[in-house]
């Protein structure tokens, strides 16, 4: 059972126009086996709030606290929370040209185990992994989200997700981009996930469509670098009737 | 023969051609100051395929040159070590030729030719090693039809110098494709050159080099598109690490006003990895007809991308291997076209443990 506590985070990022105060202070705790939607609108703070999470160096911690089962997360190096159990979906995965994605997995299996994962038993996970999300086997030996459509970058995130057995996953706009059919594979995967892993989930989104597919117990709405309604599903029923208007007018 | 006679104009470093190089460093290779041995050290590795010959013959050069360097050792070398593969024949595995002998103290001076004659097939990796000075002036034949990989690797030991001009002449429907890899030495300066001889000639000049503190590796080619319907494609990738690295990459490509339908492009690409080093790129693309189905070029230089390490770390790899990881994509590219593992291999550790050399320098 774990537990990621985040208290009254602020967080500022450097523009050319100076620093930007992008979060004003969130709080949210979530425990193994909870999904928590955030939603809400273009620029309200969402990616940042992952970001911030992952440890992306352009993001400045200017107050508050995340702590991992009370160790705190804001100390670590990225590699480090990787290591304690955080896992972010990235909204646009990068491209790293020349190291396969068979390499890669491997290289981040091993980061995480501590030990290179056993030949045999490895290949037949990614094979499984890769099938369950749909994916032709040559993928494995393709660069690292070069050339990936949309949906296949997303499909390569879940993947991740389900074999590197994180405790806690943030997941932002992993719904971004993908048709019908990808949205519920990729969902598929994330609910296995949870499954397998008690996982707790953090769903970072503006609409309510992967809602259907991934149940959600808390849905928390951003608005301008804060949590400004908390609720439950029903929350949801009512941003995709209402929309956000209510939260950015002011 | 020790005494180079003939007088040849000495570069004070202000010419274009030298106006990179640390001439002081070369060993007297470029100004007659260096003793001449009579080392003849390259040598074939392995029994030669049916169909290849490696000898020491009189040859007259293949083509005129204007470095300085070059025209020394025409003066000086007295036979030519010749391989070549005979019309129509087809080797499947790599000839390998080595080093059998080097020395700082004096000079060697090589000439070396490759022929390859009609429609013959063949791969040629020489591995350049030991401690040395070397200057060497190597011609390639590629007769109509035939193909050629020429994957050359410098992975000499730390105080060699070694100054060449790697010219390839390929004729008609000929395809010829270079690999240099540049590893090793404390100054390398090579001159990869082509000139096509007939339409439906193409070469691929490829190439990767890494340095690291104090040391210069210098690519300069020059591509000669003096006839119809001839391809060329350059692309060099480099990367640097540690005080005083510096590398230069020159891309000159001439098209001449009879080539028309040529199509190149060329691209290097270099990857500063410590504060202190210097790349210097340089394409130059020189274009005398209109009539041609494209001429390109691009250069970048670049630190670590943030982003391609972050995400790397965010899946729990450390930041050394994050950067190793980053490095040996960056390379992979050129170096997977090697196509022999055993060398690939050799050449990504050697990469390896360049980058964790410079890591711990600072």
């Amino acid at each position: 059972m774990s537990t990621l506590e985040i208290r009254n985070l602020q967080v500022s990022v450097d523009t050319d126009n100076g620093t930007v105060e992008i979060l004003k202070g969130v709080d949210l705790t979530i425990k193994s086996g909870e999904t928590h939607a955030i939603m809400g609108p273009n620029g309200s703070g969402k990616s940042t709030l992952a970001y911030s999470i992952a440890g992306h160096p352009k993001y400045t911690i200017t107050g508050g606290s995340v702590t991992l089962d009370g160790v705190d997360v804001l100390e670590m190096t990225v590699d480090e929370r990787a290591k304690a159990g955080l896992f972010l979906a990235m909204q646009y995965p990068v491209e790293v040209p020349g190291v396969s994605v068979s390499n890669f997995l491997r290289t981040a299996a091993t980061a995480l185990r501590g030990e290179a994962p056993k030949l045999r038993t490895w290949v037949g996970e990614v094979k499984d992994a890769m099938e369950a999300l749909n994916m032709d086997p040559s993928f494995a030996t393709r660069n690292v989200n070069e050339g990936f459509s949309g949906g296949e970058k997303k499909r390569h995130e879940i993947m991740q997700l389900e074999l590197l057995k994180p405790k806690m996953a943030i997941l932002d706009e992993t719904d971004s981009g993908l048709d019908v059919d990808a949205l519920r594979i990729v969902s598929e995967g994330v609910n296995r996930a949870k499954a397998a892993n008690n996982l707790g989930v953090i769903l970072i989104t503006h609409y309510t469509r992967i809602l259907r597919y991934i149940q959600p117990d808390f849905v928390h709405v951003f608005a301008n670098g804060r949590v400004v309604e908390q609720g439950g599903p029903e929350l949801a029923e009512k941003l995709e009737a209402n929309g956000y208007a209510d939260y950015v007018s002011k | 023969m020790s005494v180079l006679t003939t007088n040849y104009l000495t570069p004070t470093g202000r010419e274009e051609a030298w106006r990179f190089t640390p001439l002081k460093r070369l060993r007297g290779l470029h100004d007659g100051v260096a003793v001449q041995s009579d080392r003849e050290s390259l040598i074939t590795k392995g029994a030669l395929p049916s169909g290849v010959t490696f000898t020491r013959e009189n040859l007259e050069p293949l083509a005129s040159s204007d470095d300085v360097i070059i025209e020394r050792v025409r003066g000086a070398a007295t036979s030519v070590a010749h391989l070549a593969i005979a019309a129509n024949t087809e080797v499947a595995e790599p000839i390998f030729l080595g080093r059998s002998a080097g020395a700082l103290d004096t000079a060697e001076f090589s000439r070396v030719r490759i022929t390859l004659g009609t429609h013959a097939v063949a791969t040629v990796i020489v591995e350049n090693t030991t401690d040395t000075v070397l200057a060497e002036d190597l011609e390639i034949y590629c007769a109509p039809g035939s193909n050629l990989k020429f994957v050359t690797l410098q992975e000499f030991e730390s105080k060699s110098v070694y100054t060449a001009r790697h010219h390839a002449v390929v004729d008609k429907d000929a395809t010829f494709k270079s690999i240099t890899v540049t590893v090793g030495g404390d100054v390398v300066r090579i001159l990869p050159t082509v000139e096509f001889k007939a339409p439906g000639a193409s070469a691929d000049l490829l190439g990767v080099y890494f340095a690291t503190a104090g040391q210069f590796f210098e690519h300069r080619m020059h591509v000669d598109h003096a006839v119809p319907h001839a391809k060329s494609n350059v692309n060099y990738k480099g990367a640097l690490a540690g005080k005083d690295a510096h590398t230069v990459w020159i891309g000159d490509v001439l098209i001449r006003a009879a080539a028309e339908g040529t199509d190149t492009y060329e691209l290097n690409r270099n990857l500063l990895l410590s504060d202190g080093a210097r790349a210097d790129s340089v394409p130059n693309l020189e274009i005398e007809t209109g009539e041609i189905i494209g001429a390109g070029h691009a250069s970048t230089t670049g630190r670590f991308d943030d982003e391609q390490l972050f995400y790397l770390m965010s899946r729990g790899i450390a930041m050394a291997d994050a950067r190793r990881l980053v490095v040996r994509g960056f390379f992979n590219e050129i170096v997977s076209e090697i196509g022999n593992e055993e060398v690939q291999n050799r050449i990504m550790d050697r990469i390896d443990a360049e980058l964790e050399k410079a890591a711990h320098n600072g």
